[in-house]
């Protein structure tokens, strides 16, 4: 049943926008090369991917994204809601979802902090939802203009209790786009929240970005049942049965059985229910690993980055090599799970990875996990970005920025 | 309406099979309420089916959660009706119904009730105070009185109750009535009205919970609640035209605000129905 007044079809399953509006919205864009903001183009990518309900709250860098979604989300019929803050976003996010929206919102750090509960309701929950994370300077309020990258541990760990983390760091323009809607598949595939983990860097940058064709876009949808079927249980990532569907379906953050019902006093329950949560996740793990790789055939040292951060990177690793020296370069896209194979190799590779991030360690950290080689992290922050000269001169032997 | 007859349980059709008996203290009003609310379904010939019930944490928030037997979101605590806000967005068609309690709505999720409450968006929303946190054992909540001793306030309570119904009703809301677990007749009355109003209806209910608070005022079982509920309200339209004073103590029942204002969500529609014909013209 299509919405009264051509709202979402609520009936349906897994819903995207209707589909001859955003057909015909994305005609406007389809095929074109343009010269767009990272805010906009993920704006852009959520709509590509089928978002029809977006909610957020305005925060420094990731307000134009809500700007250009206030405008596209109506013309493709779907729900445009300015919240009263950022736990009433992603609230709402998790609530649209189950009434069969694929559905986002997007914030910074501060508000990224304030949804953290909610996040982890939406594991518990298998809510499949993307958030969006512009990263700015923090702690607190810090440099709130200037972009950092020192959310990654707590698009990992933010939320309370065992989980899984899906997230993804775009470095360009372009996989502002294509990552945005990556993480809406990977959120629909495993039922769970996707996080893009941009950065005030990104966000703002402006360069070219081909805009690729509706029809080639891969679009995936939440593995959906019948009334009748498990909904939370019985297989690694179970069918969701939405609302509307005669299923009385019951959703509690609380431990709950396979029916949805509440069973928080019994261990065994809680210890299956989670242990699932993680599970079809991390059994994927190898599957998930998304990294770019360049020039470590020969690589005697390599600089492991990933987002705003890797662009200097990969400038210094260019800048080195024409310099004689054998430096390698490997670029995370996929931050969690976190790619523990193809870091792992690399170490087996090169004597020392460089890792130059805008926080204080917080990758670098994690690749000492994972290699038997030396780490030198190269983190900066106070806003300013890494320049290709600062890292050279660490590859050299010298202080690093 | 039908009065509910104990003779004739059809009303168990709306609640989820194994759940019962309830996990209510004896004497708490939440069984009063959810009969009220089942009941009133009954009499306007809804089905549970018809409806998407979204619940916060805390006792009351059991009364959907598990109880009522159709589409249940059992949220986090504070934050039922932002949850409800996006299920009524892209299912504008079902009755969305929230019903949590005092702690849960007017105090960890105000933000989320007054903002509602602006947008008038189509939410039958019952908040059922028993002016404590009842849950967690018996904690000052925003709505307890002053003065009145809780596990948190030995001394007594420093601060004064928030009148919550007439909040709401300043924020706009289509419609805001006040009643107690004993009125019940024109609770459902109450009940039936939100449940049919487009736009954001709300029903304080003032309920007991003897475990937790009528211990500690003098009022240890519902008798003593339900008296005191009977014997102190007064109707909205006779408290018009009494001081502060003389209010004092007492519980303004009836209805506090009726308005016409067009439905948050068709409003969104309206807009964006004209956007697109903008576009295409």
């Amino acid at each position: 049943m299509a919405g009264p007044t051509g709202g979402p079809d609520v009936e349906g399953g897994s819903e995207v926008a209707p589909a001859e509006l955003r057909a015909a919205y994305l005609r406007r864009w389809e095929g074109r090369t343009n010269f767009m903001q990272g805010n906009e183009a993920a704006a852009l990518g959520s709509i590509y991917a089928g978002c029809s309900f977006y909610a957020a709250y305005p925060i420094t860098p990731a307000s134009e994204i809500a700007e250009f979604l206030s405008k596209a989300i109506p013309l493709v019929g779907g729900s445009f809601l300015p919240m009263e803050d950022e736990i009433a976003s992603i609230s709402s996010v998790i609530g649209a979802s189950w009434g069969g929206a694929k559905a986002l919102t997007t914030t910074s750090g501060p508000g990224f902090s304030l949804m953290q509960e909610a996040i982890g309701y939406a594991c518990m929950t298998e809510t499949p939802c993307v958030i969006a994370d512009v990263q700015r300077s923090g702690p607190s309020t810090g440099q709130a203009t200037k972009p950092a990258q020192g959310d990654v541990m707590q698009a990992r760990w933010g939320t309370h209790g065992d989980h899984e983390a899906l997230v993804l760091s775009p470095s360009s323009v372009q996989e502002c786009l294509s990552l945005m809607v990556e993480c809406f598949n990977l959120s629909e595939r495993y039922r769970n929240p996707a996080i893009l983990l941009m950065d005030g860097e990104i966000a703002h940058l402006r360069e070219r970005v081909r805009l690729p064709l509706a029809k080639d876009v891969v679009l995936e949808g939440r593995p959906m049942g019948s009334p009748g079927d498990a909904p939370f249980g019985g297989r690694p990532v179970p069918p969701m049965v939405g609302f509307g569907r005669g299923a009385a379906v019951h959703v509690t953050g609380s431990t709950h059985k396979q029916d949805g019902m509440r069973e928080a006093s019994t261990q065994a329950t809680h210890d299956r229910l989670v242990r699932r949560l993680v599970d079809k996740i991390a059994s994927d793990r190898d599957k998930l690993e998304r990294v770019e790789e360049r020039f470590t055939e020969d690589a005697g040292s390599a600089v492991l980055s990933f987002g705003c951060a890797a662009r200097p990177a990969l400038g210094a690793v260019l800048r080195a090599r024409e310099q004689g020296l054998r430096v390698g370069y490997m670029r995370l896209v996929g931050i969690w799970p976190f790619p523990r194979r193809a870091v792992a190799r690399l170490g087996e590779r090169v004597s020392r990875i460089y890792v130059p991030e805008m926080n204080l360690g917080q990758v670098s950290r994690e690749v000492e996990r994972f290699v038997d080689c030396e780490v030198v992290p190269l983190g900066k922050i106070g806003g300013v970005p890494h320049t290709v000269n600062e890292i050279v001169r660490a590859i050299k032997g010298g202080d690093g920025p | 309406m039908t009065p509910p007859n104990r003779r004739t349980p059809s009303h168990l059709r709306y609640l989820r099979e194994g759940t019962l008996p309830t996990t209510f203290c004896p004497g708490c009003g939440c069984g009063t309420v959810l009969n009220c609310f089942v009941h009133t379904l009954d009499s306007m010939g809804i089905d549970a089916g018809e409806l998407v019930s979204v619940t916060g944490i805390g006792c009351s928030s059991w009364l959907l959660s598990p109880y009522l037997k159709g589409d249940t979101l059992h949220t986090m605590h504070g934050r039922a009706i932002a949850f409800a806000t996006g299920v009524k967005a892209v299912m504008p068609g079902k009755r969305v119904v929230v019903i949590a309690g005092d702690g849960d709505l007017a105090g960890i999720g105000g933000n989320h009730l007054v903002h509602a409450a602006r947008r008038n968006v189509g939410l039958s929303v019952f908040l059922v105070n028993n002016q404590i946190y009842g849950m967690t054992g018996g904690q000052v909540s925003p709505t307890t009185p002053s003065g009145v001793r809780t596990t948190t306030t030995p001394y007594g309570n420093a601060e004064y109750p928030l009148a919550i119904a007439e909040v709401v009703a300043a924020a706009g809301a289509n419609y805001v009535a006040r009643w107690t677990t004993y009125h019940v007749r024109p609770l459902m009355r109450a009940m039936e009205e939100a449940l049919t109003t487009e736009g954001f209806a709300f029903v304080e209910v003032l309920s007991q919970c003897p475990t937790n608070y009528g211990r500690n005022v003098g009022m240890p079982t519902a008798v003593e609640a339900l008296t005191a509920f009977k014997e102190r309200s007064v109707p909205a339209e006779k408290a018009c035209g009494m001081q502060a004073e003389e209010l004092e103590g007492k519980y303004v029942v009836g209805t506090l605000a009726r308005r016409a204002r067009k439905e948050y969500t068709r409003v969104l529609r309206e807009a964006s129905e004209a956007a697109r014909r903008g576009e295409a013209g």
